[in-house]
């Protein structure tokens, strides 16, 4: 664990500390005082630096570039979204006892079988990481097994995902089509609409970061994730000494997707909402360009990128609506050509020079 | 420096001094060369009797140009073969054959009597004891000296076991022993990429001195080295002689003859002549193709 890890970690530990203090402790009429609002923005800039957290660890280190790591993000947030569904019960607004509104609204006689056991957290809690995980297995078997790499490779994580969205904007596919799912009432019986909940939830996501960075860095650390980097830098020559290329990108892969769920299971409580067009290509596309704006193969920077990116997405479609995606096409030109390491590239420079 | 290795026709040998073991000069059989020979001695017919790789009729089309043109070749146990010929002639193709990379439309590629290397996978054949040093040396750029060697280490390569592989004191000295061979202790934190051509060279040769393999293909050792560097990499790779076997591809034939007891002149895909480097440089043939007017 470097430096740089140890200062990281201790940001979110002082996260951790200073949010809920400053939203339950402090009174509302104090300045310092932090609304809920605020807390929840926070929350969700933290699920996407999970996510890129995921995805730097498969092309930074792996040399994978997934540009459908949103997808599994999604499927992650969609298994939450059915037991929050499910825990509606018939407080919904046509009140049937068991069938969520778009089910009873869409003529569902009854509930379908993938819905079963949603109503049980601990079922949907194992569906978040398995629902993910296993598309990401079976995706990975066969793009891995046939050599699909490079550009190849990212153009069909692309389809992977625009075919997921197009999926899910079906009704029939019994996911809410194009509304998805919302009006969620509560989790594990606590209103999502308590400040305390919401509390719960920014400390369980960075606690989730947490552990999932540490995770990261063991596998990268290891003699695995040399393995993994040489991979990136010589895949063939790395065949050559005996690695079975394939079953490291596999696995890598398998749990950055699991990884991105999770994140994504901690997302959708946080923001109310969760629809297909989270699985739109341009999300996927926007995580790669967090990544490289933090700095690829760090980690940390991956995590940095995902919060500043978004915290100028939120101030410049408030301020400058249509400006923003000008704004973002030239953040990333200009990291790419001036910053090929990233924001954090500047970092140990500026630590030496002092 | 090719004293005693085994070549296989024991059988037809009636001398009884052939026994002697532990004779002055004659310590070079592989560890396991009785294990080979008792494998190949149930398998295959009497002339081939020892050998640690047999191809034999390789046939490699690429859109109708044959890279490799029925091929035969034999190289025994501990023996160092020097292979030459003009370019285009299927040296690197042939490498590329007994490695995996490229399949053969007809033939048959064995190491030892009993690993058919055309049904494996290149990571299968590396593990199962054949190395390979590339024409163009291809260390890890973006990892250490010391991480490059310890990567190239033969031991268990499965992911799950990399997860929690640690470095052994064991596995520190010979990769010390192996930084001190190749002359990179100095070098031993630094990337890869930093290296000067030659010094990657060698740190190609050290990883394929951690695989420990008991063949070791070698293209092009000495390109891009100086004349000293060229010496030590024909003295290193003599001393890897009998305790491994070892093909090498090369230009250079002040190198070749340096290093070679046996030389095989390949030529359009197939073998042109074969024998002591003398012998194959007065071959009518050969002048011919390949040494030139």
């Amino acid at each position: 664990m470097t430096r740089t890890d140890r200062v990281f970690l201790g940001m979110l530990l002082a996260v951790v500390v200073v949010v809920p203090l400053l939203n339950l402790a402090v009174s509302p009429a104090s300045p310092a005082h932090l609304s809920t609002y605020t807390v929840t923005l926070i929350g969700k800039y933290l699920c996407y630096a999970m996510l890129a957290l995921a995805v730097d660890l498969v092309w930074g280190y792996g040399g994978i570039l997934s540009l459908g790591h949103a997808a599994f993000f999604s499927l992650g947030g969609y298994a939450m979204g059915m037991y929050l569904m499910r825990q509606i019960g018939p407080r919904g607004v046509y009140g049937h006892p068991v069938l969520p509104d778009f089910m009873v609204f869409l003529s569902f006689k009854e509930l379908p079988w993938f819905w079963l056991g949603f109503d049980r957290f601990p079922f949907a809690l194992v569906m978040i990481g398995l629902a993910p995980g296993t598309l990401a297995f079976v995706f990975a078997w066969l793009a891995f097994r046939s050599r699909v790499t490079g550009v190849y490779l990212s153009i069909i994580t692309q389809a992977l995902t625009y075919a997921l969205m197009l999926a899910f904007f079906r009704n029939d596919m019994g996911f809410g089509g194009n509304n998805g799912f919302t009006d969620f009432k509560d989790l594990l019986g606590f209103d999502l609409q308590e400040d305390g909940t919401r509390v719960a939830l920014i400390v369980a996501t960075i606690l989730a970061l947490a552990m999932s960075f540490c995770a990261c860095r063991l596998i990268v650390s290891s003699r695995a994730g040399r393995v993994l980097r040489a991979i990136r830098d010589a895949e063939s020559r790395t065949r050559f000494l005996g690695y079975s290329v394939e079953s490291y990108k596999l696995w890598v892969f398998v749990f950055s997707a699991v990884m991105a769920g999770v994140a994504g299971a901690l997302y959708v409580p946080q923001v109310g909402i969760i629809n297909p067009s989270e699985f739109s290509p341009i999300n996927s596309i926007e995580v790669v360009i967090w990544v490289a704006v933090g700095g690829r193969g760090t980690l940390y920077g991956a995590a940095v990128g995902a919060i500043l990116v978004n915290y100028a997405k939120t101030f410049l479609t408030g301020a400058l609506p249509e400006v923003w995606l000008y704004a973002l096409g030239i953040m990333f030109v200009l990291v790419t050509l001036f910053l090929p390491r990233g924001l954090m590239g500047l970092v140990p420079a500026a630590a030496r020079a002092k | 420096m090719s004293d005693g290795h085994p070549n296989g026709d024991g059988a037809s040998e009636p001398r009884p001094r052939r026994r002697t073991t532990g004779a002055f000069g004659a310590p070079a059989r592989p560890a396991n060369w009785r294990e080979l020979r008792e494998a190949a001695r149930r398998r295959l017919p009497a002339p081939l009797l020892g050998k640690i790789l047999y191809l034999e009729r390789l046939t490699v089309s690429f859109d109708g140009f044959k890279a490799l043109n029925g091929l035969t070749m034999y190289v025994d146990p501990g023996e160092l073969r020097c292979v030459i010929g003009p370019n285009g002639a299927g040296k690197t193709t042939m490498m590329d054959v007994i490695t995996g990379k490229t399949r053969p439309d007809e033939g048959s590629a064995w190491f030892g009597a009993r690993v058919n290397l055309l049904e494996l996978t290149e990571p299968e054949i590396a593990r199962a004891g054949i190395g390979r040093k590339f024409q163009r040396p291809t260390v890890f750029e973006h990892l250490t000296v010391f991480e490059n060697l310890e990567l190239a280490m033969a031991e268990d390569k499965r992911f799950w076991k990399a997860l929690a592989a640690r470095i052994s004191a064991a596995d520190r000295e010979r990769i010390d022993e192996v930084l001190e061979t190749i002359g990179l202790t100095e070098e031993r934190r630094s990337d890869g990429r930093i290296l000067s051509h030659g010094q990657k060279q060698w740190l190609e040769i050290g990883m394929l001195l951690m695989q420990q393999p008991e063949l070791l293909l070698v293209d092009e050792p000495v390109a891009g080295m100086t004349p000293q560097e060229t010496e030590r990499t024909a003295e290193l790779l003599l001393s890897l002689a009998g305790k491994h076997s070892v093909v090498v591809v090369e230009h250079d034939m002040e190198f070749v003859r340096s290093i070679a007891t046996t030389v095989t002149v390949l030529h359009e895909g197939s073998v042109l002549a074969e024998g002591s480097m003398d012998a194959v440089q007065n071959d009518p043939r050969v002048i011919e193709v390949y040494l030139g007017a």
